[in-house]
């Protein structure tokens, strides 16, 4: 028995949609989730757009299942998981070891802040209930709890590629034999904390942000979840309907060079992408769509797409950054970009990159503006760059 | 799935004011300092020229420190590839510190300078860049250190080749409580070098805790 | 200019120099001083802090901080001007 990792399932929310079909019909229809902010309360309201899930916390608690005082993050990331162990249609689940890979950077930051706020009144003022669940491994363990998951549950903080080293970790987790399924992915909710923490860095565009443009000026902040469940062979071969594709590479490197910047020739990126090329034993012209990590900052696009010159030579696949319709998802952008490259398999997807204007004036190519369907999409490679330099890259392919 | 053995080639920890060496203490700070001022003697002492470790909130010291001291007299790169080292961190407050930090400077103006430390892996990316590695690096957030844990991710990423010299370790501070024990696990054995095995993870762990006692 | 270098010393937690080691013209980034894009957003932090001069975005800091020379220039153009 060969010990390939196949996709079962996958599940979404996001700026653009609740599930996997009101996202595909925003990725159609060039519907972009970014706008003026109504769920977040912060000082930066008009002024600074975000890619806000378009639900208030009650919504979101009916929709999931937990009880509304949850934190957003939890909330956002049981009914992606949810809808991904729905879509997967596990037979005889309960029976099989499983495990529950989740990725975070804020964990219940969102409550923590109104508890905050009460407790500088004094010691004794504030709701403990807001505060329980600050730290980033409770909206996993609350998460797992709810899709009945016990045999491995953890939790990956590593910046901006957290979600797709959560991806990585679970089909390590099956190659080895430890599971036999696992659902795995990432979730962030928009805090003020992070808002802030962006803003701080001079980084967020206060329009639309254009990402791989010569005129890029940033990024936007957004929010979600996505996840995928991966299976072994002998599940997958149990399964009502084929699987989506395959895990068939995923590397992770270092840029080694800045805490938060990418080098400028992108290192790090190159490193992950030829890694994960090289351990699914694929050529750089059998990718048939890049999907990017494309933040629309300086810094990550001229790096990404030094590394992608460097490494594809002149024949250069599709491309898109996604984050032109959901924002930066943080933590969750890595599981959200791991279901559009599944769904961009199965239903031969390229997404359109909105925005884009000006080619970036140091790289001979250009991201996909249209939206296209029945490509021929065979392998995906999907892009996840984080601050301290963790840079991880993932390939899919068609079975 | 064929089991490399790896081995620990040396190890070091760093709580209480102490900072040890495989199991020798190496240098003990003055009584009732703080944690930065700690930090900042332990790398007076060290000798070690990098100025940038002022800017470095406790965390990324506290690490960077214990691998200085982990790494004396090494150089990695005589013997791998940056992309064949890598590092695996773990502790159970993340970046709490410097969050609480960043938090009180929002007050007046927010600090680009504390925000840049508000995630965990800062600490691996601090370290990665002193020593140029540039293999696989992760942060785990678990409640107490799983030595269990870190060992079959360790040497999974050695039986995969996907690295040759990895650093592994539990890395902790917040305010003045701080520990950190690091080990630098390759798959080449060298003199005085230990098994890489859960119970030997879990032998110099405590006994990094006892030598620390008192 | 000679305040202005302890305040950067102090804003940058460039603890082993000394105000002299900067020179008026020294680059203060890569080749010179060596400080980031980090330090960068620390230096627009401090115009705003102790001279309550605000810089509209992070690019216009690239000429600004050239030398310490170049941001005291600044400074005595843009002081007391209303800019926030």
């Amino acid at each position: 028995m060969s010990n390939r990792v196949y996709i079962a399932g996958a599940g979404i929310i996001s700026a653009i949609g609740n599930n996997i079909t009101e996202n595909l019909a925003a990725l159609e229809s060039g519907q972009a989730g970014m706008g003026e902010m109504k769920y977040l309360l912060s000082a930066h309201r008009g002024k600074i757009p975000v890619a806000e899930v378009k639900m208030d916390n009650a919504g979101l608690a009916a929709l999931s299942g937990l009880p509304s005082h949850y934190s957003r993050t939890a909330l956002l990331s049981a009914i992606a998981a949810k809808e991904a162990l729905t879509n997967a249609a596990i037979p005889d689940f309960s029976t099989l070891r499983s495990g529950f890979i989740s990725a975070n950077t804020v964990g219940g930051m969102d409550k923590t802040e109104n508890f905050f706020a009460d407790f500088l009144a004094g010691p004794d003022k504030g709701r403990l209930r807001n505060v329980v669940h600050h730290e980033c491994g409770a909206a996993t363990e609350i998460v797992a709890d709810l899709l009945g998951i016990k045999h491995h549950i953890s939790t990956i903080s590593t910046a901006c590629s957290s979600s797709a080293n959560a991806i990585f970790f679970g089909a390590r987790l099956i190659r080895q034999g430890v599971l036999d399924v696992v659902v795995a992915g990432g979730t962030d909710a928009l805090t003020k904390f992070t808002l802030n923490g962006f803003n701080t860095l001079m980084i967020l565009d206060n329009r639309y942000c254009q990402p791989f443009d010569e005129n890029r000026r940033g990024l936007n902040l957004g929010e979600g979840a996505g996840y995928i469940v991966m299976a072994s062979e002998r599940v997958a071969q149990t399964l009502p309907s084929a699987p989506y594709c395959t895990l068939s590479g995923y590397c992770n490197a270092n840029d080694a060079y800045h805490q938060t910047a990418s080098s400028p020739d992108g290192t790090g990126s190159y490193l992950a992408m030829k890694g994960a090329l090289e351990k699914s034993g694929l050529s750089t012209g059998e990718i048939d769509y890049i999907n990017l990590h494309g933040t629309g900052t300086q810094n990550n696009d001229i790096a990404e797409g030094t590394a992608i010159k460097l490494l594809f030579e002149g024949k250069y696949p599709p491309m898109s950054s996604t984050k032109s319709f959901t924002g930066h998802t943080l933590g969750a952008s890595g599981g959200i970009e791991a279901v559009y490259s599944v769904l961009s398999i199965r239903h031969g997807l390229i997404y359109p990159n909105l925005r884009f204007e000006t080619p970036m004036k140091e790289l001979p190519f250009t991201p996909e503006t249209t939206f296209k369907k029945d490509a021929a999409i065979c392998n995906v490679l999907s892009n996840s760059f984080g601050f301290g330099g963790n840079c991880s890259s993932l390939v899919f392919s068609k079975v | 799935m064929k089991d490399e053995q790896a081995y620990i080639t040396a190890y070091s920890s760093v709580a209480r004011r102490s900072a040890c060496r495989n199991g020798n203490i190496v240098f003990q700070g003055d009584e009732n300092v703080n944690t930065g001022d700690f930090l900042t003697s332990l790398y007076k002492y060290l000798g070690a020229d990098y100025p940038k470790l002022y800017k470095m909130d406790n965390l990324s010291r506290l690490g960077f420190l214990a691998v200085e001291l982990l790494l004396t007299g090494r150089n990695l790169s005589e013997n791998y590839n940056p992309e064949e080292t890598g590092i695996v961190l773990s502790n159970a407050n993340a970046s709490l510190d410097a969050d609480v930090n960043y938090m009180a400077s929002v007050k007046n103006i927010p600090s680009p300078a504390l925000f840049v430390y508000t995630l965990p892996n800062i600490v691996i990316g601090e370290i990665s860049i002193r020593h140029h590695f540039k293999g696989e690096n992760a942060f785990f957030v678990s409640e107490k250190f799983d030595e269990a844990f870190m060992h079959f991710y360790v040497t999974d990423l050695f039986s995969r080749a996907a690295l040759k010299a990895c650093i592994c370790g539990w890395v902790e501070c917040f305010r003045d409580d701080y520990k950190a024990v690091v080990w630098l696990v390759e798959n080449n054995s060298r003199e005085g070098a230990l098994p890489f095995t859960i119970d030997q993870i879990h032998k110099s762990y405590l006994l990094s805790n006892g030598e620390t006692n008192g | 200019m000679a305040d202005l270098k302890k305040q950067i010393i102090a804003q940058l937690n460039l603890k082993d120099l000394k105000p002299e080691d900067i020179g008026d013209d020294q680059p203060l980034f890569v080749e010179g001083l060596g400080l980031d894009s980090i330090d960068a957003l620390e230096l627009i932090v401090l115009l705003q802090q102790e001279y309550k001069i605000k810089l509209a975005n992070a690019e216009e800091g690239q000429s600004v901080f050239r030398s310490v020379r170049t941001m005291a220039q600044y400074i005595t153009d843009h002081q007391g001007k209303s800019t926030a």
